[in-house]
């Protein structure tokens, strides 16, 4: 083992080679690592932030969903109320109609019975009338008796 | 299989590997490889470990050209498996760098890479086993190769060297001339009173300076130390694996004698291969492979081969350990080491 001149050579060497590292093989590689490293925590923080909107949206469809079903039986329901309605509608219309309707039969028999019952009234008064005249065989002087005889008739 | 020479010695064996190339001025004035450790030793210092330098740079260009290449196609997108790998490891490099070092780290960190990735694939050299390379370089005609450039102390010193400069640097550069100063002789003994300053500067500043200069020099020693160390033990189980003699290879040296044939070698490795290879194209399952390797390995020579290999095969696992460490630590230190640098004290 002797101490020579390789000391030298191989300090150049080394120096020639640490270069090359520097300036062709170390920033290449760290700034290609880094840039990697930049990519993966993006990827991994859109990954999250898509994880979460994809819960965000699943909530919000939930909601839309229950929103949904609530408005369907709630319009159900109205549906329901408006059918019982109209069903109550007409039956009362018909109802009233029919009262209506009988109301008027009555009414046009009450006429009807008035009528007769007037011209029963006038034709008593004449037959009464003519019957007294008859019973007592005189001519009775009806403008005296008139009052008389519609006193009665009203009584009849 | 160590060299040129048949009736080589033990010692011989090891001093031939533990030898670098060297290239230097002879005794006689010419320029030329040393044939010799004694004619490497007399080029004095302004020779060079031919070996040495030729990994560490094929090794180096090795780290650029791998690193380049994703460099080159990096992009933020999903990234390759090997991108992936490289990216790991600037992870982590990275990570050590912003731990111990707070400061725009735009010249430390790729010198931490460097330094880290540089001196693993050195380290790593230790793990081919001792002789391949050598007997290539000898069949080529080269007699001295060691392959290993962190087992070379000019190599590791004149890495640790340049952290030194850079430490010197710094501290320039962040604290001026007058505060580097101010740091080399105002502690450990602090006093407020001009006299206490001067009583104090002559100890503060050997204190200071032992500190300062012991930096450069553990860091290289610690790395040349352990790799010298592994490399020393991968040689030493090589020569007891290939000797052929001794207590460990003797049913192999009374069946061929003093010298087991290489043929030997080959059908032994080739048979090992080819159970392998059967195993892995699902010819033979995991269990009959086991057998059939043991009984191989019990074949071929009994405990030689099989001793040989474990104790190269756990010493190897161990020694990845060692090989990861080393590199690892001279990264951390001068990390630490330029962070200190950039303090105020």
């Amino acid at each position: 083992m002797n101490i020579n001149a390789t000391l030298i050579l191989q300090s150049i060497a080394m120096m020639i080679f640490v270069w090359f590292c520097m300036k062709f093989i170390w920033p290449p590689l760290i700034q290609a690592m880094d840039e990697r490293r930049e990519r993966i925590a993006e990827g991994l923080a859109a990954s999250d932030q898509a994880e979460q909107e994809l819960k965000a949206a699943k909530v919000k469809v939930g909601e839309q969903i229950r929103e949904a079903r609530d408005r369907a039986s709630e319009i159900v329901e109205q549906a329901t109320q408006r059918h019982t309605q109209i069903l109550d509608q007409a039956k009362d219309d018909a109802h009233s109609e029919r009262q209506r309707q009988v109301a008027a039969a009555e009414a046009d028999i009450a006429q009807a019975a008035n009528q007769a019952r007037e011209d029963l009234r006038s034709s008593l008064a004449s037959l009464a009338v003519l019957g007294a005249g008859k019973i007592l065989e005189r001519e009775v002087d009806t403008q005296t008796h008139r009052e008389l005889l519609d006193k009665l008739i009203k009584e009849l | 299989m160590a060299g040129g020479s048949e009736n080589i010695t033990q010692s011989d064996y090891i001093r031939h590997h533990l030898q670098n190339l060297t290239f230097g001025q002879h005794a006689d004035g010419s320029w030329g490889l040393a044939d010799s450790a004694e004619e490497a030793q007399a080029m004095g210092f302004w020779a060079f470990n031919v070996d040495s330098l030729f990994w560490a740079v094929v090794l180096g260009a090795a780290f650029y050209f791998l690193f380049r290449n994703v460099a080159k196609k990096a992009n933020s997108g999903v990234p390759t498996r090997f991108q992936a790998a490289i990216e790991f490891i600037i992870e982590f490099v990275d990570n050590s760098v912003r731990e111990s070092f707070h400061g725009s780290s735009k010249f430390i960190a790729p010198l931490a890479l460097t330094l880290f990735v540089w001196i693993f694939f050195m380290n790593m050299m230790d793990l081919i086993p001792v002789d391949w390379l050598p007997w290539v370089a000898t069949s080529a005609g080269i007699h001295y190769q060691k392959v290993v450039p962190t087992t070379d102390a000019n190599v590791t010193m004149g890495m640790s060297i340049t952290v030194f400069i850079l430490i010197i640097y710094f501290s320039i550069k962040i604290k001026g001339v007058a505060g580097f100063i101010g740091e080399l002789t105002g502690q450990p003994f602090a006093s407020d009173s001009m006299a206490g300053k001067i009583v104090f500067f002559i100890p503060n500043l050997i204190l200071e300076l032992v500190s300062l200069v012991a930096k450069p020099v553990s860091l290289g020693l610690r790395l040349f130390g352990n790799l010298y160390a592994g490399e020393l033990i991968f040689i030493l189980i090589a020569m007891i694996f290939t000797a052929g003699s001794g207590l460990v290879a003797s049913g192999l040296s009374s069946l061929f004698g003093e010298h087991i044939p290489a043929w030997f070698w080959v059908v032994a490795t080739a048979t090992v291969f080819v159970t392998l290879w059967l195993n892995l194209k699902g010819k033979l399952d995991n269990k009959k492979t086991l057998w059939l390797l043991l009984a191989e390995l019990l074949l071929v020579g009994g405990m030689a081969f099989l001793l040989g290999q474990l104790m190269h095969f756990s010493w190897a696992i161990f020694h990845l350990l060692i090989v990861t460490l080393q590199a690892f630590i001279f990264m951390m230190l001068t990390i630490v080491y330029l962070s200190m640098a950039h303090e105020h004290h």
